[in-house]
C-alpha cells in the first residue's frame, strides 16, 4: 500500500516536469508554425499536399527558402521547412530522393555541381545546359534576376601590396598565399583555378559558409584569399577588395528554385516564378543585410518582404 | 563491411597522409589539445578533490561543479568564444577541460575520502601533519580511482576534440566535417575510425599507467 | 547581449527547449529501456559484461557528427538520426550503472530473500533492483546531463535536430552572441533541472537511505556527547 503510493508520486513527478518540457518537443520545425494552418487566402491553390522547402546552411539561403515557404503559404498550400541542412552535397540527395521537394539553388553553381566539365557561363547557356543534365525527377523553375556569386577577396592592404585586381593577378604571390572558404570550396574549385588561371596555392584552409569564420579570417591574415558571396555587405564594411573575374570561374548565379517534380504542381511553380520575377540583387542584399546585420528573424523578413511586394 | 573498405581506401591513399591536411597533422594536432586540456583539468581536478577529499568538507561543491560543467554544451561554448577569440586554441583547450574535469574532480574526491582510515588514523597517530597525511596516505590510497578519473577523461576529450574543426582549428575533426561537406564518406569513416583508435588507445595508456604507479598493496584491495 | 531580441523570443526559445528536451530524455528513455535487461544479464552471466562493455566503449569514442552522418543515409532526416546515436551513447554509462547496482546488493541478502521462498524474478524486481536504484540513479543523472547537452550538435544537419543547438548555430553563422549565450543558459539550465528531477525520483524510491542517515546522525550525536568531556 505504502509502496503503491510511493511509486504514484515518482512516477506524478517525473511525469509532470516531462510532459512540462516537452510540450511542443515532438514537432520537428523551428518557424513560427510547424506544418503550417494555410492563410485564409483569396486564390487558393488546389494543391494537396505538403511541401518541403530546404535549404543550405547559409542566411542568405535560409531567408530564400522563408521567402518561398511564407509565399507558399499565404496561397494556402502546407508548407515544412528543412533550414541549414549542409552543403549541396549534403541536401542534393535529399532532394533526388523527394526528402525534400522545393530548394533556392544557384544555376551556375548547381551546373558546376552536376557537370563538372561543363563551360557553360552565361544565364541562358546554364540554364540549356542544366535542363539537359539535371535527372529527370528534378527541375529548375524560371529563374530570377537576383544574383549571388562566389567571389575571391583579398584584404585592401594586400590588394595595394601586390597590385591585386584580378583574380589572374595572384598568380605572382598564390605560392605564399592561403585560400579559404568552405570545405567543399577545395573538391568543387581548387582544381579549376589551377586549370583556368594556373594558380597553385601554398594551401586550403577550410571555413565556413563565407561566414563569420571565413571574415575573421581574412582580417586576421589566417587566410590570405577567401570565397565570400557577393551580397554578403560584410566585404564592403571591411573594406575587402573582390578580384575581377575575366575567365568566368564563377559564371552566372541567379537564384532559381529547384523542384522535385513529383511533389509539387504547377499551381506550386506559379507561386515560386511570381516570387523570382519580383526579386533582383538589390533587394536581395538588403533583405540579407536585415537578417545578417540587423539580427532580424529570417521568417519575418520574408513575410514582410512578401507583403510589400504583393505576394502575400 | 562498407565501413571497412571505405576506412581501408581512405587509409591507404597516399595523399591523405601529407600536407596540412594530412592525417599526421590533424592526429598531432589532436593529440596537443588532448593533453592540454587534460593537464589543465588534472591540475584543477586533482587539486581541489584532494583538498575536499582530505578536509571531508565541500562534497556539495564537488557534485555541483561536476554535473554544472557537464551540462556546458561543447559546441556553443566554443562558438561563443571562439566569436570572441577566433583561431586561437584557447577556447578549444578550455571548452575540452571543462568536459575532462567531472571525471577527475569526483573520481579524486571519492578516492581520497575511501582511504583507509586506520591507516589514516596510524599516519596521524605517528605524528605526521595534515600535509604529510594527504600526501603519504591518503594520495597513494586514491591513486587508483584517480587514474580511473584521468582514464575516462582523457578518453571523453578524444572523442569530443574533434569540434575543433568547427571552429577552423584542426584535429581528426576535420575528416568528419570536410568528408560531410563533399559528402566524400571514406574520409568520414576514416576520420571517426582513427579518432576512436586514438581514444581506445588512450584508454590502454592509462590503465598502463595505474598499473605502473599503484603500489600492490593499493591494487589488491580495490579489486 | 541583446536582451530585447530576447524578450522577443521568449516562445522560440521555450520551444526549443522542448524540442532539446523531447530528443534528449527519449534517448536516456530508451537507453535505459535497453540497459536494464543487458545489464541484468551482464550481472547474472558475468561473461557477458566484457564483450557488451568493449562494444560500448568503442561506440561511445565515435564522434557524434560522424555517426549522425553515416546515419544520415539511412534514416534520413528525422529524429531517430538523432536520438539513435544519443541512445547508443548512453549504454555505455547506464549498463555499467545497472551492473554495478546489482553487484553492490549484498550476499547476504539475496540469500535471505531466495531463503523466504523469492522466485528469483520477484527477488530481482522487489530486492536486487530497489538496492541497486541509488547506483543506477546516479548513472541516470550523468546520462540525462549529457544527453540533453549532446542534442545541440544535432544542429550540425539542419535546424530541426539540434534542440537547443539551433541558437549556437544562428548565432555563429550571422554572427550573433547573444543567441549562443541563450542557447548555453538554456541548455545548462535544463540539464539542471532535469538533474534535480531525477535526484528527487531518487530520494522518492529510496526512503530507507533517508531514514537509515537519520538514524545514523542521531546515533553520532548521541555518542558525541557522551564523549564531550573527554
Amino acid at each position: 500500500m505504502k509502496r503503491t503510493k510511493r511509486l504514484l508520486s515518482v512516477a506524478a513527478v517525473a511525469a509532470v516536469a516531462t510532459v512540462a518540457l516537452t510540450a511542443c518537443g515532438s514537432s520537428g520545425s523551428t518557424a513560427k508554425s510547424e506544418t503550417s494552418t494555410p492563410a485564409a487566402s483569396s486564390t487558393g491553390s488546389t494543391f494537396a499536399g505538403t511541401v518541403t522547402v530546404g535549404s543550405a546552411n547559409f542566411p542568405e539561403n535560409v531567408l530564400l527558402a522563408n521567402i518561398y515557404a511564407e509565399a507558399l503559404k499565404a496561397k494556402g498550400i502546407k508548407v515544412k521547412t528543412q533550414l541549414n541542412i549542409g552543403s549541396r552535397e549534403v541536401y542534393y540527395k535529399l532532394l533526388e530522393s523527394g526528402s525534400i521537394t522545393v530548394l533556392p539553388e544557384y544555376n551556375g553553381a548547381l551546373l558546376a555541381y552536376v557537370d563538372k566539365s561543363s563551360t557553360a557561363k552565361t544565364k541562358d547557356d546554364v540554364d540549356s545546359a542544366l535542363a539537359t543534365k539535371l535527372p529527370s525527377g528534378l527541375q529548375l523553375l524560371n529563374p530570377s534576376a537576383a544574383e549571388d556569386k562566389d567571389s575571391l577577396n583579398v584584404t585592401k592592404a594586400n590588394a595595394d601590396k601586390y597590385g591585386l585586381a584580378s583574380i589572374a593577378d595572384l598568380s605572382k604571390v598564390a605560392s605564399q598565399f592561403t585560400i579559404g572558404g568552405p570545405p567543399e570550396f577545395n573538391s568543387r574549385y581548387i582544381g579549376t583555378l589551377q586549370t583556368l588561371y594556373g594558380l597553385t596555392f601554398k594551401g586550403f584552409k577550410p571555413l565556413d559558409e563565407a561566414g563569420s569564420l571565413t571574415i575573421n579570417a581574412l582580417k586576421g591574415d589566417e587566410v590570405q584569399v577567401a570565397d565570400l558571396f557577393s551580397t554578403d555587405s560584410s566585404i564592403v564594411t571591411n573594406n575587402f577588395v573582390t578580384l575581377a573575374d575575366p575567365k568566368t570561374l564563377f559564371g552566372a548565379q541567379n537564384v532559381t528554385p529547384l523542384v522535385y517534380k513529383a511533389g509539387i504542381d504547377s499551381g506550386v511553380a506559379d507561386v515560386l516564378n511570381a516570387v523570382s520575377a519580383k526579386l533582383d540583387t538589390p533587394t536581395l542584399v538588403k533583405l540579407v543585410s536585415q537578417v545578417v546585420n540587423d539580427k532580424k528573424d529570417s521568417d519575418q523578413v520574408a513575410s514582410d518582404y512578401l507583403k510589400s511586394v504583393g505576394l502575400s | 563491411m562498407k565501413v571497412f573498405r571505405d576506412f581501408w581506401s581512405w587509409i591507404s591513399t597516399r595523399s591523405n597522409w601529407s600536407g596540412s591536411d594530412g592525417i599526421p597533422q590533424r592526429l598531432s594536432e589532436h593529440i596537443q589539445y588532448t593533453l592540454l586540456a587534460l593537464a589543465l583539468a588534472a591540475a584543477i581536478g586533482i587539486t581541489l578533490g584532494l583538498v575536499t577529499g582530505h578536509s571531508r568538507r565541500g562534497g556539495l561543491l564537488v557534485t555541483g561543479l561536476s554535473n554544472a560543467a557537464r551540462a556546458l554544451p561543447t559546441l556553443g561554448i566554443l562558438y561563443v568564444l571562439a566569436a570572441y577569440k577566433p583561431f586561437e586554441t584557447t577556447p578549444v583547450i578550455l571548452v575540452l577541460a571543462a568536459l575532462a574535469l567531472p571525471p577527475i574532480l569526483v573520481n579524486t574526491y571519492t578516492g581520497v575520502l575511501q582511504a583507509d582510515q586506520d591507516a589514516v588514523d596510524a599516519a596521524r597517530g605517528m605524528g605526521m601533519r595534515p600535509l604529510q597525511v594527504l600526501f603519504k596516505v591518503e594520495f597513494p590510497s586514491a591513486l587508483p580511482l584517480i587514474w580511473l578519473g584521468l582514464r575516462l577523461a582523457a578518453f571523453q576529450v578524444v572523442s569530443t576534440a574533434t569540434v575543433a574543426a568547427y571552429v577552423a582549428l584542426g584535429g581528426l575533426g576535420n575528416f568528419i566535417r570536410n568528408g560531410l561537406a563533399t559528402r566524400d564518406y571514406p574520409q568520414v569513416i576514416g576520420g571517426a575510425v582513427v579518432t576512436v583508435m586514438l581514444a581506445l588507445l588512450t584508454l590502454m595508456i592509462f590503465t598502463a599507467g595505474a598499473r605502473l604507479t599503484v603500489s600492490p598493496g593499493i591494487r589488491a584491495r580495490t579489486r | 547581449m541583446d536582451w530585447a531580441w530576447v524578450a522577443d523570443h521568449l516562445d522560440l526559445i521555450w520551444r526549443q527547449t522542448g524540442r532539446n528536451a523531447y530528443l534528449g530524455l527519449l534517448a536516456v528513455a530508451i537507453g535505459l529501456l535497453v540497459s536494464l535487461p543487458l545489464g541484468v544479464a551482464c550481472a547474472r552471466f558475468r561473461w557477458l559484461y566484457a564483450p557488451i562493455s568493449a562494444v560500448a566503449t568503442a561506440l561511445y569514442a565515435v564522434p557524434s557528427l560522424a555517426f549522425f552522418v553515416v546515419l544520415l543515409d539511412y534514416t534520413g532526416l528525422r529524429d531517430r538520426t538523432i536520438v539513435i546515436p544519443l541512445t547508443v551513447y548512453t549504454l555505455s554509462i547506464l549498463v555499467p550503472a545497472v551492473v554495478d547496482g546489482l553487484s553492490n546488493v549484498p550476499e547476504n541478502v539475496r540469500q535471505s530473500a531466495t531463503a523466504m521462498g523469492f522466485a528469483p524474478t520477484r527477488r530481482l524486481l522487489t530486492v536486487e533492483l530497489p538496492i541497486a536504484v541509488p547506483v543506477v540513479i546516479a548513472g541516470l543523472r550523468v546520462a540525462t546531463v549529457s544527453s540533453l547537452s549532446l542534442v545541440s550538435i544535432g544542429s550540425l544537419l539542419g535546424d530541426n535536430f539540434g534542440g537547443l543547438g539551433y541558437f549556437f548555430t544562428q548565432g555563429f553563422q550571422l554572427p550573433f552572441p547573444t543567441e549562443i549565450w541563450v542557447g548555453i543558459v538554456a541548455v545548462v539550465t535544463l540539464a539542471l533541472v532535469a538533474d534535480l528531477v531525477l535526484v528527487m525520483v531518487g530520494r522518492l524510491l529510496t526512503p530507507w537511505i533517508r531514514r537509515r542517515k537519520r538514524r545514523r546522525i542521531t546515533l553520532l550525536r548521541r555518542a558525541k556527547a557522551g564523549t564531550a568531556g573527554t
